[in-house]
C-alpha cells in the first residue's frame, strides 16, 4: 500500500527515505543546513536499533562510513559545504577501494566559513572528484522535497550496483523547505543485496579472505585498476544520465539549471509566456554523469542557452563542453548565499533575447 | 601426538617485508596466535593502518580493512558496529594513533567502541623514514628532530604516554603496555593482547595494548643494540604492565608473574 503524503522539511525526507533504502549506520556532524537530517537520524536509526554515531568530526564520519561500507552494509553520512571538503579524504579513499555509501551534501555559501544560506558552489568539488586522485562519483541534484527523498532512495540502490560513493547534492533552501512528499516503501534489510568483496562473515562460507583497500604501490597494476574503474565509469555515462526538459522545443532561450536555481527559472518561465516569450529548462539530475549528448543535440538545433546557478558559474563549464561552441552559451548566477529572483532571471533572459 | 608449537594458523607462511629486527612481525605473529586460541581466524577483520604495517593484510590470514592515515579507529568503529560478533583488531603505528589520528583515538576510545587497539610505539614514523613521532623520546635523534628531540626550545613538545592519557575516558576498560624486546615481555604482552581480545568479545567496551616496538633501521642501530636501547630508554619513561583494568571479574587482573 502506498505511503499517504505528508508534509516534511527536505532534510527530514532525506532521512526517512534513507532509513527506508535499508540504510543501517548513519553517521554524522552537526552543521547548518542540515542539523534536522542529523536529528532524524539520531531519533529514527536509534529507535530502530540501527547504527547513528555523532562523530567527533566529519572526517571521522566518513571513514566510519567507510568501515561499515566495507562490511558491506549500506550506510550514509550528510554534512553542508564545509563537512563535505572535510570529508573529501575520505571519499577519495571509498572511490579508490570501490566502496558504495550514500554522501548528502545541503550546500551553503563558500569559500570558507562562509555564510549558512543556500548555494551551488560546490559543484566542481562535488563533479570532478573533490579529493585527491583520478576518480569521479555519481551526484544527483534534487529540485523538491520529493525529488529528494526519491534520489536519496535511489541512491543506495546506484552505490551498490557501481560500487561507488553516491552524492545527493542539495541545497539550504531544498533542505530547510517543507513540502508533500509520498515516502518509498521501506526496504527488507534481509532482502538487500549480499556483497561477497565485502570483509567479515569469512565463517559462513569458508571464502578466501576479503582485502577491502585503495593502496597499491605497482604504477602498472595501479593503472589498470584505474582504467577498470574508467571503464565502468563509461557505462554510468551510458546508463545513468537523468535531466528534465520543459518545453524545450518551441523555447528561443533554453535555461540550464539544477536544484534550487532551476525552479527558479521555472517560475521566471511561466511569467515569460504571460508576456508572450517562450523560454525553456534543461535541468540536469545527475550533475556526474553530466547530460551532454543531450544539450549537444539541443544546440544543432540552433538553440541558445543560460546557465543559472547560484555560484559565480561552475556548472556553465560543463554546458560549454557539451555545446563545443556550437551554440550560443551565457550564464546568469548569484553567489553568497543570495537566492535569484524570477524577475532577474526573466529580465537577463529577455536582455539577451533582445526582447 | 599433539602438537606443542607450530606456525599459527592466522598468519601466512610468507617472508615479511619488515626490516630486520623489526618488531610489527612479532606482534603479528602474537596476534595471530591468540586469534588461532580463540578459534576466531574466520570471524576476525583487521584494520592495517598507513605506515610499515600497512603490509599486515599480506600476512595475516583473514579479511582486512585499509583506511587513512590515523582514521584507523574510525573505520574500526563502522566495521566493529557492523560486525559486532567479530574480533575486530585496530592496529596503529605512534604517527597513525598519536599524531595525525588522535581525534579519531581518543572518541573512539571515550565512546567504549568494543574493538581492540594494537599500538605499535616505535617512537619514530618508520614508513616515512624516520620522522619525529609524538611518542619520540626527550633528546632522541629523528630526521626532523637532527640535534634531538627538544621540547622547550625548539618548541617539540614532550613524548606522548598514550596508556595514561586514555585511562582518563570512561569508554575504556582495558589498557596494557607490553614490549617486545626479548622473551619474557614477548610472553606478557600476549597475555595483555589474550585478555584484551577476549574481553572485547565478551563486549565489555574499549581495549588496547601499546607494544614498544624497535625500529633498528630507523634508529639506525643494529637490531640488538635496538632491544638494549628500548629497555634503557624507553621502559623507564612508558611504564610496563596493566594501565587501566576495569574488566568485569577479578580473575582477570593481572597475574604477578
Ligand atoms: C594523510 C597522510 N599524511 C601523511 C602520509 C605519509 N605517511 C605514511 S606512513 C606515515 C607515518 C607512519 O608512522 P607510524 O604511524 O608511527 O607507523 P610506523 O610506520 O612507524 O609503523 C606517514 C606520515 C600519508 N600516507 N597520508
Amino acid at each position: 500500500m502506498p505511503d499517504d503524503k505528508r508534509l516534511m522539511k527536505g532534510n527530514e525526507a532525506i532521512g526517512e527515505a534513507a532509513i527506508r533504502a535499508g540504510c543501517r549506520a548513519y553517521f554524522g556532524y552537526p552543521i547548518t543546513p542540515q542539523n534536522e537530517l542529523t536529528a532524524y537520524m539520531a531519533k529514527h536509526m536509534l529507535a530502530r536499533k540501527r547504527t547513528f554515531i555523532q562523530a567527533e568530526s566529519e572526517v571521522s564520519a566518513i571513514n566510519m562510513v567507510y568501515g561499515a561500507a566495507a562490511t558491506g552494509a549500506r550506510s550514509m553520512t550528510s554534512s553542508s559545504s564545509p563537512g563535505i571538503s572535510l570529508k573529501q579524504e575520505g571519499i577519495s579513499y571509498a572511490c579508490g577501494a570501490d566502496l558504495p555509501m550514500v554522501i548528502v551534501n545541503v550546500a551553503r555559501s563558500g569559500p570558507g566559513l562562509g555564510g549558512i544560506s543556500p548555494s551551488q558552489g560546490d559543484y566542481f568539488q562535488s563533479t570532478r572528484g573533490g579529493g585527491h586522485g583520478d576518480y569521479y562519483h555519481l551526484v544527483l541534484a534534487p529540485k523538491s522535497v520529493q525529488e529528494a527523498a526519491d534520489l536519496t532512495y535511489e541512491a543506495f540502490d546506484l552505490a551498490d550496483r557501481w560500487r561507488m560513493p553516491v552524492m545527493i547534492l542539495a541545497d539550504g533552501l531544498i533542505g530547510q523547505m517543507m513540502e508533500g512528499v509520498v515516502l518509498p516503501p521501506e526496504r527488507d534489510l534481509a532482502s538487500l543485496p549480499r556483497k561477497g568483496w565485502a570483509a567479515g562473515h569469512q565463517a559462513d562460507t569458508h571464502r578466501p579472505n576479503n582485502h577491502v583497500t585503495s593502496i597499491n604501490l605497482v604504477p602498472a597494476e595501479l593503472e589498470a585498476l584505474n582504467r577498470k574503474r574508467f571503464a565502468r565509469y563509461d557505462e554510468i555515462k551510458s546508463s545513468e544520465l537523468r535531466f528534465e526538459e520543459v518545453n524545450v522545443e518551441k523555447a528561443d532561450l533554453v535555461f540550464v539549471a539544477y536544484g534550487t536555481s532551476a525552479r527558479v527559472c521555472l517560475g521566471a518561465m511561466e511569467a515569460a509566456k504571460r508576456a508572450g516569450l517562450e523560454l525553456g529548462l534543461f535541468r540536469p539530475i545527475s550533475l556526474w554523469p553530466f547530460p551532454h549528448a543531450r544539450l549537444a543535440e539541443l544546440a544543432a538545433k540552433g538553440k541558445r542557452f543560460l546557465s543559472v546557478e547560484m555560484s559565480m558559474g561552475q556548472m556553465v563549464e560543463d554546458v560549454r563542453l557539451a555545446v563545443e561552441g556550437k551554440a550560443p552559451v551565457d550564464f546568469y548566477g548569484r553567489c553568497g548565499g543570495v537566492v535569484p529572483t524570477e524577475e532577474e532571471v526573466l529580465a537577463e533572459a529577455r536582455r539577451l533575447l533582445g526582447k | 601426538m599433539e602438537l606443542a608449537y607450530g606456525h599459527p594458523k592466522s598468519l601466512k607462511p610468507v617472508q615479511s617485508k619488515y626490516c630486520p629486527g623489526c618488531g610489527h612481525g612479532v606482534i603479528h605473529r602474537l596476534i595471530a596466535e591468540v586469534i588461532d586460541e580463540l578459534a576466531l581466524q574466520e570471524r576476525s577483520v583487521i584494520t592495517n593502518p598507513v605506515g610499515c604495517s600497512i603490509w599486515a593484510d599480506l600476512y595475516f590470514d583473514f579479511d582486512s580493512v585499509q583506511p587513512a592515515h590515523g582514521r584507523t579507529p574510525a573505520a574500526s568503529t563502522g566495521v566493529k558496529r557492523m560486525l559486532p560478533d567479530h574480533l575486530v583488531i585496530c592496529y596503529q603505528g605512534d604517527g597513525d594513533l598519536a599524531a595525525i589520528g588522535t581525534a579519531e583515538i581518543i572518541h573512539a576510545a571515550n565512546r567504549g567502541e568494543k574493538f581492540t587497539t594494537i599500538f605499535v610505539n616505535n617512537a619514530i614514523y618508520g614508513m616515512t623514514g624516520g620522522q619525529m613521532a609524538p611518542t619520540t623520546l626527550v633528546g632522541q635523534k629523528a630526521t626532523t628532530a637532527p640535534e634531538g628531540r627538544d621540547p622547550a626550545e625548539a618548541g617539540m613538545g614532550y613524548p606522548i604516554r598514550v596508556c595514561e592519557l586514555l585511562a582518563t575516558l570512561g569508554g575504556t576498560k582495558y589498557l596494557a603496555r607490553g614490549a617486545v624486546n626479548n622473551a619474557a615481555n614477548v610472553r606478557k604482552t600476549k597475555q595483555y593482547i589474550k585478555k584484551a581480545f577476549e574481553a572485547q568479545m565478551r563486549g565489555e567496551g574499549f581495549t588496547m595494548v601499546e607494544v614498544l616496538s624497535p625500529c633498528p633501521t630507523n634508529w639506525q642501530m643494529q637490531p640488538v643494540e635496538a632491544e638494549e636501547w628500548l629497555e634503557k630508554n624507553m621502559i623507564p619513561f612508558y611504564p610496563l604492565g596493566e594501565i587501566k583494568n576495569e574488566l568485569g571479574g577479578a580473575e582477570t587482573k593481572e597475574a604477578a608473574k
